[in-house]
């Protein structure tokens, strides 16, 4: 018996749009071919679930927990994204317009807004080059302070 | 010290043979051979106690191309087994001081195991991952960019668009994933959830937004494999994969005796 991902049928485990569901790769290495499962899908079994019964040789308890947690570094953004199931999705870029980062965002627009009023009004160009010539005089003084303090 | 062993526990059965994991190396390529005590048997290696004592399991485990290799070799032994016989797979790491002590304990719970061998007979573990998928930007750009002498306004806009797109996606995606949970829930005798797997462990460069495992009865099997193939063409912006059959290691649990259970 063999572990496989989503060994089915090819056709419907294909989203439209085309990429097929079945991956076996992208976990550092030790793969053995195309029918060996995902290493985090083992760990998180064997780590994590398994029979739990005391053994001989305690295996320090408070070690293994520290070591779930590291790995759970690797394995999941963690306990947060346990308790609340999903909650590592909200430091996710792509998909996060959340907390800082939708701050940034509002920034972002607001500083880019102003820009654009000032590009298309009519007096866009003198704008532009107004602001160019604060850049210069900026460089400049950046650059006299390095001179200044460029010893160390 | 330098020869003193250990034996490193696999998983636990009503009967084994050792044919069943002959071509098997166990864990640090140490054979896997049999320990019975009462009615059941275990699947076992002895092991060196310089590589798997406590001090050096505790460095061991934090190496991760130790852990793989050594991941990989129990899971193996657990599914040779699990393809003949009910297993119940023993957590990484379960050491006994010799092959009569474990023995004992065998003899000593076979009431707990036989409820857990109960529990998990005629019965597989599926896992089932969803995946949320990224819109595609150019899509939702399309057709916007009519007034070419505002390209900033324009630039606005469409970012604007894409962020209302990935947060329509993302609640559409939840929503989906909470359905196709409770739904696959309805056709197994247990489900559970666990962290979702970040990108790189899963290897997808979507989110994973469910990673769930449900222990169905074998002859439900084929009606869960469909069932999660409909609710993957029901649910437009998530992926939808399948993993299996596990060896039930998300629902393989004895009542603890001492006050030290855990989950």
């Amino acid at each position: 018996m063999v572990t496989v991902t989503a060994e089915m049928p090819g056709e419907s485990m294909v989203r439209p749009g085309g990429q097929a569901a079945r991956s076996y790769s992208g976990n550092g290495g030790g793969s053995r071919g195309g029918d060996v499962a995902n290493l985090g899908d083992i760990l998180e079994r064997i780590l994590d679930k398994g029979l739990v019964i005391a053994g001989d040789i305690r295996v320090n308890l408070l070690d293994i927990e520290l070591l779930t947690i590291k790995l759970r570094l690797v394995i999941a953004s963690l306990e947060t994204a346990r308790e609340v199931g999903i909650n590592w999705w909200e430091d996710d870029p792509w998909l996060s317009a959340k907390g800082s980062d939708r701050a940034r965002l509002a920034d972002e627009n607001r500083e880019l807004r102003a820009r654009i009023a000032e590009l298309e009004s009519d007096d866009g160009q003198r704008a532009v080059e107004g602001r160019e010539a604060e850049d210069r005089e900026a460089e400049d003084r950046e650059a006299g302070d390095s001179r200044e303090t460029g010893r160390g | 010290m330098a020869d003193a062993t250990a034996v490193w526990a696999y998983c636990v059965a009503d009967r084994m043979a050792p044919e069943w994991f002959s071509h098997l190396a166990g864990v640090g390529e140490y054979p896997v051979s049999v320990v019975t005590g009462g009615p059941l048997a275990a699947a076992v290696s002895v092991v060196g106690l310089a590589e798997y004592g406590e001090q050096a399991l505790a460095r061991h485990l934090e190496d991760l191309t130790w852990l793989e290799s050594t991941a990989r070799s129990h899971h193996a032994v657990v599914e040779a087994v699990g393809a003949h016989v009910p297993v119940i797979p023993m957590r990484l790491a379960t050491l006994y001081r010799d092959r009569d002590s474990l023995g004992a304990m065998l003899e000593a719970r076979q009431q707990d195991f036989a409820e857990a061998l109960g529990r998990v007979t005629a019965r597989t573990e599926w896992g089932v991952k969803v995946y949320a998928v990224r819109p595609e930007p150019a899509a939702t750009a399309a057709g916007e960019d009519h007034d070419a002498d505002r390209p900033g306004a324009a630039y606005l806009r469409r970012r604007r668009s894409q962020l209302d797109a990935s947060q329509h996606a993302q609640r559409a995606a939840l929503a989906g994933a909470e359905e196709i949970h409770a739904s696959l829930g309805q056709l197994a005798v247990a489900a559970g959830t666990r962290a979702p797997q970040a990108p790189q462990l899963s290897g997808q460069s979507d989110p994973m937004i469910l990673n769930a495992v449900y222990l169905v009865e074998d002859g439900e099997s084929a009606a869960f494999a469909e069932a999660v193939q409909r609710v993957a063409s029901l649910h437009e912006p998530v992926r939808v994969e399948l993993t299996g059959p596990w060896p039930p290691y998300s629902f393989a649990f004895v009542a603890e005796a001492a006050p030290a259970a855990r989950q």
